[in-house]
């Protein structure tokens, strides 16, 4: 799982207000080199919400991004370089994300999020 | 011989799709739906799609099949797919890397997590849902049952997800959806379209089982302008908005009879 998918994810546990953005319990992370490409980044760069980014990351060992950014930044290919590695080359493995509201857990195995409720949780 | 090879990759193969007795091998639906998207991989390519979603990947041999078809061409391109069988996303994941691609992958129904942080940001959603007409209670089943489960005229599953198709989809974003004569497919037209979707039939397949079509959609701004006027006329004239549009959709035939020139 890329940290692109974590930061589209949410916790949609009945009754939870704010399931954003999920904790990362990390036991396994992988790297794959993925082919750079600008414009995308640039099209991600106003989806994406930056500190989940930047604390994701951190969890998963990549302490690179810069706090706080504006969209000038993206004229940087140093900047972009970063940002591309974050977003698509750190793979979490193995692990869960937690909810960030009850604790609730959801595992993570082969890569592959589960974000399936039980019955009542719907 | 190379030109060959080139052509051949262009969709997954069957010998390197992955299988798991509890999740659906490509068949006869699946390829109606590849064959679709061949047929409009200009239009794909000409779109220049960010983020691509399949929900309900099986096998994989749909979303590897995009992701090749696209290609290099379609550099800027991002794949994710989700399915409900925690077993599907397995194999799709085997079936990706056999074929050297990636798509994020959610074992989740439908786009539930997704939804949030995902709405107005998905450029294609590809789906080939459980359309079979079943009794209600195989909808939703662990396993391979909801892989064809549809409960009441197979429409169970297709209708939940259409408003999240609605949600997701960017306002440039285009919806493949797979149905069976069964599931009515000018009434889900129509559904779409007071949601203010245009809608094509791009693909028409009869096999021996079963009928198929694949529809396209898209959002569009007449549409969305005529439904209002009718929603306006109906308060007035107090009739229903399904009494005032015409049945089969206008723009359903518009736009057949634009396909046709
Ligand atoms: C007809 S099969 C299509 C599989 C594959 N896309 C293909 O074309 O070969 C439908 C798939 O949808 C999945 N599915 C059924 N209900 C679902 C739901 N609520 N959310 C996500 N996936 C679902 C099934 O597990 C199955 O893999």
């Amino acid at each position: 799982m890329r940290l692109l998918t974590h930061n589209m994810l949410s916790s949609n546990i009945k009754g939870v207000t704010n399931g954003f953005p999920l904790l990362i319990e990390a036991e396994k992370v992988v790297e794959k080199a993925v082919d750079f490409n600008e414009d995308f980044l640039k099209n991600m760069f106003a989806k994406i919400e930056w500190k989940a980014l930047v604390d994701a990351s951190k969890t998963m060992g990549y302490a690179e991004l810069p706090d706080n950014v504006e969209s000038s930044m993206l004229d940087s290919d140093e900047f972009l370089q970063k940002f591309h590695h974050a977003l698509l080359e750190l793979h979490l493995e193995e692990g869960a994300l937690v909810c960030p509201e009850t604790g609730r857990k959801f595992p993570v195995s082969k890569g592959i999020p589960n974000m399936l409720l039980h019955e009542d949780e719907v | 011989m190379q030109i060959l090879c080139i052509m051949l990759s262009d969709i997954a193969q069957i010998r390197l799709v992955s299988s798991h007795p509890e999740v659906y091998d490509p068949c006869d639906d699946s390829f109606a739906l590849v064959d679709a998207l061949l047929a409009d991989r200009a239009n794909l390519l000409e779109h220049h799609p960010s983020i691509c979603l399949e929900i309900g990947c099986g096998s994989g041999y749909v979303i590897t099949s995009l992701a090749l078809l696209l290609g290099k061409e379609a550099s800027g391109a991002h794949y994710m797919a989700t399915d409900i069988n925690p077993h599907a996303v397995g194999v799709t994941r085997e079936t990706l890397e056999a074929h050297g691609c990636h798509a994020e992958l959610v074992n989740t129904d439908i786009a539930l997590g997704l939804e949030k942080r995902l709405a107005r940001s998905v450029d294609v959603i590809v789906v080939n849902p459980p359309y079979v007409p079943t009794p209600e209670e195989e909808v939703g089943c662990f396993g391979i049952t909801s892989s064809w489960a549809g409960g009441e005229n197979g429409r169970s599953v297709i209708d939940k997800i259409l408003p999240v198709a609605d949600k997701l989809l960017s306002e440039k974003g285009w919806l493949y959806l797979l149905t069976l004569t069964a599931n009515n497919p000018l009434e889900i037209c129509l559904l779409m379209r007071k949601k203010g979707y245009a809608s094509r039939i791009i693909l028409q397949r009869s096999t021996e089982e079963e009928s198929l079509h694949i529809i396209k959609f898209w959002r569009d701004l007449d549409t969305l302008l005529e439904v209002k006027e009718s929603m306006v006329l109906n308060k007035t004239d107090n009739r229903t908005v399904t009494e005032s549009l015409p049945f089969p959709s206008f723009s359903v035939w518009r736009n057949l009879s634009r396909n046709f020139n």
